[in-house]
């Protein structure tokens, strides 16, 4: 055993890993810590960084990610517990902090169950087997006639039986194995059951504490005056009167505007009416939605970079018997989580230490070190609960509020926003322009596929144009090319990223042209998906659960759409009525979705029915729009969710499969919104290509 | 600063604050109590919503003073001997998500059944139409209200 200290460097991390799984040495190396072991062979058993085994046999599964939702606080200890042998009863979870020892930390892409199932079930499979050495070795019986089983060793012979936590001390003492076996996925108890969250009563009893809600003694409270549009400066301020108000204790200036620091929450808001501040206008005051629009519009017309090109779309055009030509446009979008952001920090001790709601710790820790210049080891940050985060909280924005504001108090301050503040300093899914074009043959075969993308995408293309190279219709002439444009308003990953944009144009265009063409949407699709196996298995459970082709009430109608995206897969059909008013009504939405190997069921139908309601939503009312250089919506008035009597019938089917687990929280947004637009498509004739339509 | 007395909770309370306070922060900041959640600010979401002489109310531009001598019961106060049978349907149903929303969703679905207590879908989506999800749980919740409902009648 090494004595590693526990300030290990990734330099160092890297160099134990190399010649075996990186992620899970890491882990072990971790323990490798001479000071941990000995004070692990007390009380507890901890061979790697993500569980610790007392001797009451408790078992705490850290938890390496953030949950603001998706429900993995119970679904990664579900991997690691399968493999532990655990006793589900027994188990506790523990938010992991920022550590080198677990990689990236960043909670997105769906990667949470992709990433970390293998590393957890490895780190639960080695303390399995290390507990199950311990006991061969105090009953001195071979290893192999011993094995586990809900939190207990068994010897099959004597009938022996020990519980993990008399294990704990034994189990400490032996060296941590690199190898270890685990089990045959058709053995599984755990992973594949639809198990209770193991924080739900505390979400439904008050108790749950989230970022908004959290308090040290003596915290302060502070919200920040921002400034009011894009590019401009403060000029002048008089906080006389803010500071009046009993309550306020300081205004200080910080680079996102003016904040108020105050003894509490309401005070620091009745301080912040009074602040009289005056701004410059800024080189943006006359940024407006229309001119974005315009812009992006006209650099369709400009190819900055061609990402798909497949034979020779111009020659397929001249020839094809039917072409389609269609623009798309979409605005920008904010994620608006239920919580609005904040985040506490305090400087203490030649530190500063930051509690963050974050999906993105190792961003807020990036923001914190610019802006104070400390160390790393001079930084602490603990991720705290979210509600909600869609990708918005990936940023460190709201961090860095709070480190700015904390610099100027003794005590901790936790920095809150205000709807209004939330909703106009997004950083928000771009908005874009679309050209498309596809023809088909005399035979109906699809012979060309064309897209144009043009949007904002802050240096990296994959913002606008992510997903639409993925399509997978075989279609031998294809181009697909964007331009790419620069603009004040600031982007980010809003759920799925890409993918909302590029799945609508997909879907629509090959529907547009199945239309065109006679020919039944789903049974095109079939063909041209012939060679996808589980791009069709999505898209004929869909088909056959929500009975295509039959025939549906008088003034309904069905839409399909299938798309892969952060390596799942799901199809919709989307049931919509028209009422006599002509408002569309969407009736049900049929989800099939392949996620390979499920871990928890019904997380999986969670996650399909809330991304649904957030992709309808977009749909018929998402629009952020820019006007004199500011974002114009302010709340849910103006920026509305969908409502209870809005929300359709969601049917859920999960494709059984036993490939490797990917995630279920982005990709059955993409694909609705399509579906949706199909349905309405083939109730009323009307193609719509503009998003929101109501 | 004035002295402000209401029951929170089936208890007494008598607090020195300013009544124009918006009960909301009160709760919140004042006595600890963090389940009732600030979102959008304006009445609009009612994540913020608490029972006063048991109709919801959304707390968040509700000054104090208004609920002098009344009975306010929040998220924290429902269960009287463990959960309410609301709270155990949404458990049951695992409705939650991120959670956020859900106390306001809660007593909202409580004062929903007070009044009615076997309601139709038409009825839930009347009573519940204002209370916004982001993360989307509603049909769940509506599960939950009919199982709550049945679970109160037997
Ligand atoms: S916070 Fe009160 S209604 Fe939204
Ligand atoms: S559960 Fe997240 S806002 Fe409702």
């Amino acid at each position: 055993m090494t004595s590693q200290s526990n300030t290990l460097n990734r330099r160092d991390f890297i160099k134990l890993s190399t010649g075996s799984t990186a992620a899970l040495v890491l882990g072990l190396s971790w323990s490798c810590d001479g000071n941990r072991v000995a004070k692990a062979s007390n009380a507890t058993f901890s061979p790697n960084a993500y569980l610790e085994i007392g001797s009451d046999d408790t078992v705490r599964i850290v938890m390496p990610r953030s949950e603001m939702g998706q429900k993995i606080y119970t679904s990664l200890p579900m991997i690691l517990a399968e493999e532990l042998e655990a006793d589900w009863t027994k188990v506790k979870v523990i938010q992991g902090d920022l550590n080198e020892v677990f990689g990236s930390q960043s909670t997105g892409g769906s990667a949470s169950i992709r990433t970390q199932y293998d590393i957890l079930r490895k780190a639960g499979a080695t303390a399995k087997t290390m507990l199950i050495q311990a006991a061969a070795a105090s009953w001195q019986v071979p290893v192999e006639k011993c094995y586990a089983s809900e939190g207990v060793v068994y010897h099959k012979d004597s009938k022996r039986k020990s519980a993990y936590g008399k294990l704990v001390g034994q189990a400490a003492k032996l060296p941590v194995p690199t190898e270890v076996t685990l089990k045959d996925p058709r053995k599984f108890k755990i992973i594949g059951k639809a198990y209770k969250s193991l924080d739900g009563r505390s979400k439904v009893d008050g108790s749950l504490k989230y970022g908004y809600d959290f308090h040290l003694p003596g915290m302060l409270t502070a919200v920040i005056s921002r400034i009011p549009r894009y590019g401009s400066e403060l000029e002048g301020m008089d906080d006389s009167a803010a500071l009046t108000v009993p309550g306020v204790l300081k205004v200080v200036k910080v680079s996102s505007g003016v904040a108020v620091i105050a003894k509490n929450s309401y005070a620091a808001l009745e301080g912040r009416k009074k602040l009289e501040l005056t701004w410059s206008p800024g080189p943006h005051a006359s940024l407006n939605s229309s001119q974005i629009s315009a812009d992006l519009n006209q650099a369709l017309d400009r190819t900055d970079a061609i990402i798909r090109d497949d034979g020779d779309v111009e020659q397929a055009r001249r020839s094809a018997t039917k072409t389609v030509d269609l623009t798309f446009e979409v605005p920008y979008l904010d994620h608006a989580p239920q919580e609005p952001n904040n985040c506490t920090a305090h400087f203490h001790d030649g530190i500063c230490e930051i509690w963050a709601p974050s999906q993105n710790p190792g961003n807020g820790f990036n923001a914190a070190k610019r802006i104070t210049g400390l160390n790393d080891h001079e930084i602490i940050i603990h991720t705290l609960r979210m509600g909600g985060g869609f990708g918005r909280r990936l940023q460190a924005d709201y961090v860095a509020d709070a480190v700015e504001v904390a610099q100027h108090s003794d005590s901790p301050v936790k920095v809150i926003r205000t709807r209004d503040e939330d909703i106009k300093n997004g950083f928000y899914r771009p908005a874009s322009v679309h050209r498309a074009s596809a023809g088909v043959d005399q035979n109906g075969a699809v012979t060309f596929w064309q897209h144009q993308i043009s949007g904002p995408a802050a240096g990296w293309h994959g913002m606008i144009t992510g997903g639409a190279t993925e399509h997978a219709y075989a279609i031998p002439n294809q181009k697909i090319s964007y331009s790419m444009s620069d603009l004040p308003v600031p982007i980010g990953a809003w759920r799925s990223v890409a993918n909302t944009q590029t799945a609508f144009v997909n879907e629509c265009l090959l529907d547009e042209i199945a239309i065109k063409s006679d020919q039944d949407p789903v049974e095109l699709r079939r063909r041209l998906l012939k060679d996808h196996p589980r791009r069709l298995g999505v898209l004929n459970l869909a088909a056959e659960k929500a009975n295509w082709g039959k025939k549906l009430p008088d003034g309904h109608a069905a839409g399909v759409a299938v798309h892969k995206s952060f390596q799942s897969y799901v199809a919709i059909v989307a049931e919509v009525s028209q009422e006599k008013s002509g408002k569309i009504r969407v009736e049900k939405i049929t989800a099939a979705i392949d996620v390979g190997t499920v871990i928890n069921p019904d997380g999986v139908r969670s996650q399909v029915e809330g991304g649904v309601i957030m992709a309808l939503t977009a749909a018929l009312y998402g629009e952020i729009t820019i006007e004199k250089g500011a974002v114009k919506q302010s709340n849910f008035h103006n920026y509305p969710l969908l409502k209870f009597s809005e929300t359709p019938v969601i049917e859920t089917h999960i494709v059984k499969s036993m490939e490797k687990p990917t995630g279920a929280g982005e990709p059955p947004v993409p694909p609705t919104p399509p579906a949706l637009l199909n349905a309405i498509c083939a109730l009323t004739g009307e193609r719509i290509t503009r998003l929101p339509f109501s | 600063m004035e002295k402000v007395t209401f029951t929170l909770n089936h208890k007494r309370v008598t607090l020195e604050t300013d009544p124009e306070t918006p009960l909301l922060w009160v709760l919140r900041d004042e006595l600890g109590l963090t389940g009732t959640k600030y979102s959008c600010g304006m009445g609009i979401c009612g994540s913020c919503t608490v029972l006063i002489d048991g109709n919801a109310r959304r707390s968040c531009r509700l000054p104090v003073k208004s609920v002098i001598d009344k009975e306010v019961v929040t998220i924290e106060g429902l269960g009287v001997d463990g959960l309410h049978a609301v709270q155990n349907a949404w458990v049951e149903e695992e409705v939650p998500q991120c959670g956020y929303c859900q106390s306001g969703q809660i007593l909202n679905a409580v004062a929903l059944l007070e009044k009615n207590p076997d309601p139709s879908d038409a009825e839930i989506d009347r009573a519940m139409d204002g209370v916004l999800c982001r993360c989307g749980t509603y049909q769940r919740i509506k599960k939950a209200i009919h199982k709550a409902a049945e679970e109160v009648r037997s």
